[in-house]
């Protein structure tokens, strides 16, 4: 691949999967119309769900899902010592996402719900941060395709990516959205980072925070504008804890 | 409509309230239309300052790159914009096109789109007339005035007149002219909402420190919803990207908020406004202050979007009464 006359590297790169519903790896996989182009830029080594190649020699690791049990860890140690770079790729990997749900109850007990009696190997639900260092986030539940090719091309160019620090709202006023708060809805758009082009209000639906927080959060004011509303402080919470994106900031 | 592109006022979602919110969209059908309409949520800006705009593509080659730069654009007609938005486009003209450095593109939109404006009667929170922008006299190609069962025409432009000829147009009655004088009267006596901006730019220096800037920061959710939804605001960012090819290349133009936390960072990492209520006293300041300044006029024109649209409740009206009630104390 060339660039203005020069060859560019083609970086050999990992995708790897760990407690998760492999939906970030599908928004990968699902665009056939760019995959040429990506393949042209990288060089793919490991892909679970596109390829039945294995190979260690990766630079860069996309990791998608959370960490839950002991071989999990080894497993993520071993990407680590690998990888130049190492990405968080989705709500799960960067902050535990849905998973941690299962925290707020005794571990014990909801494996005996879900599991009976069969033996299960799962601890604690744990984002990448907690076990190794991460170079870079891929905010999202699921991840978007447009921001992941992007972050791809920076790397490919030796870009240091800048993620938007602004909230949802900017790109949803861009989009000439009619404003779900306005509509009765719970939205945590104005305190969440853009970058998703606003795709759950775009389609009525309030901003869950997938994405985690902007580089400014105001959670007073977002309380108040919904209590204001007729919402109430536990509703509110429920939404901002839902994917543990906002965990260490929050309360 | 074949022809040209036509935008008006539409609208599609409810407010809790059960009240309508418009946009400015597309029309597919002059069914779609609706003269009816209130006040659009965002301001039709974006037709002619597109929240995004590629101002340069480019083509990568071997040795070098060409680029393409398209001023061009289809002939667009909006029906139904307010005298305040048309007054808003005047004052952007004043920094787009009367400026040391006219911006093409925005010249492009102005020249290819027609106007056909509308005269409502002012919602509670309209303070246009404060803000001296309630009528247009140009900037528009035509000017609709409701006087019952037919509308009052105002025309500004010869695509206009070409285009009223189309219609079973009248010559104006005696009658149509009381008419229409009455519907100006009842216009004016309907403003309820008054902000008093004589004083402003003094005020403005001397209340630079004041805690009204923090009392409304500190609601500020830092969103830059009062921006993007403002008929004035023009601020920008640039950035430039490539394609997954890497054969193509875009230089982009995108609107910007003076509210966003980084819009005064600079390279090195330091941020020159990291508060909130800082940010939001000097997105007051252009607009109130400083445009004042260099064009003897505010870029503010009273249609009361972004307090329409702040979900922390931050208006225009709010904020300078309690700058003004400051300085009295």
């Amino acid at each position: 691949m060339k660039y203005l006359g020069i060859t560019l590297e083609r970086p050999k790169i990992g995708i790897f999967d760990f407690t998760g519903c492999e939906g970030c790896q599908l928004q990968i996989a699902n665009n056939e119309a760019s995959l040429k182009d990506l393949f042209g830029l990288v060089e793919i080594v490991n892909f679970r769900e596109i390829s039945s190649e294995r190979r260690d020699d990766y630079e860069i690791a996309f990791v998608e899902g959370s960490i839950t049990t002991d071989s999990e860890t080894a497993r993520l140690k071993k990407i680590r010592k690998q990888a130049k770079i190492l990405v968080a790729m989705g709500a799960c990997a960067c902050s535990g996402g849905v998973n941690n749900l299962r925290s707020r109850f005794s571990l014990p007990e909801t494996i005996k719900e879900v599991y009976g009696e069969h033996h299960i190997d799962s601890g604690p639900v744990r984002k990448l941060k907690d076990i190794v260092p991460v170079d870079i986030e891929l905010p999202g539940c699921p991840v978007s395709k447009n921001e992941f090719e992007w972050l791809v091309r920076n790397l490919v160019l030796g870009i240091t990516p800048q993620f938007p620090t602004y909230p949802v709202c900017v790109e949803c006023k861009q989009r000439l959205n009619s404003c779900v708060v306005d509509m009765g809805m719970i939205c945590l758009g104005p305190i969440t980072r853009g970058g998703c082009n606003a795709v759950c209000p775009r389609n009525r639906f309030g901003c869950w925070g997938c994405r985690g927080p902007s580089d400014e959060v105001n959670f007073e004011s977002l309380m108040e504008i919904h209590i204001k509303r007729g919402f109430s402080e536990e509703q509110v919470v429920e939404r901002i804890n839902f994917f543990n994106t906002f965990s260490g900031i929050f309360k | 409509m074949e022809e040209n592109e036509v935008i008006g006022p539409k609208s599609r979602d409810r407010d809790i309230e059960g009240n309508k919110i418009y946009r400015f969209l597309k029309l597919n059908s002059f069914d779609e239309l609706e003269m009816d309409y209130t006040r659009s949520y965002l301001s039709p800006k974006n037709y002619f300052l597109p929240f995004k705009e590629d101002l340069v593509t480019y083509s990568l080659q071997d040795k070098g790159w060409e680029q393409e730069i398209n001023y061009t654009i289809h002939p667009r007609v909006i029906v139904g914009m307010r005298a305040c938005d048309i007054n808003a486009l005047l004052k952007l003209d004043q920094v787009m096109l009367k400026s040391a450095y006219p911006n093409p593109y925005y010249f492009a939109r102005r020249k290819n789109t027609l106007i056909i404006g509308l005269d409502h009667e002012p919602l509670e929170d309209c303070f246009c007339k404060s803000m001296n922008s309630d009528t247009a006299f140009h900037g528009f190609g035509m000017f609709l005035t409701d006087i019952g069962d037919k509308y009052f025409a105002a025309i500004n432009s010869d695509t206009a007149f070409i285009i009223l000829n189309r219609f079973d147009a009248e010559e104006i009655t005696d009658e149509d002219r009381l008419l229409f004088k009455a519907e100006k009267k009842k216009i004016e006596l309907k403003f309820k909402t008054q902000v008093n901006i004589t004083i402003l730019p003094e005020l403005m220096d001397l209340e630079f420190e004041s805690e009204v800037w923090k009392k409304w920061g500190d609601k500020c959710l830092s969103c830059g919803t009062c921006a993007m939804v403002c008929p004035t605001c023009y601020c920008y960012g640039m950035e430039e990207d490539i394609d997954l090819s890497i054969t193509k290349a875009v230089k982009r133009r995108f609107l910007y908020s003076c509210n966003l936390l980084d819009f005064a960072a600079v390279a090195g990492g330091h941020n020159f406004r990291p508060d909130a209520g800082v940010r939001l006293k000097y997105r007051y300041y252009h607009q109130f202050r400083g445009f004042m300044e260099a064009f003897d006029q505010s870029l503010c024109v009273g249609c009361n979007r972004c307090g329409n649209a702040c979900l922390a409740g931050i208006n225009p009206k709010a904020v300078i009464d309690d700058l003004i009630e400051t300085e009295t104390k």
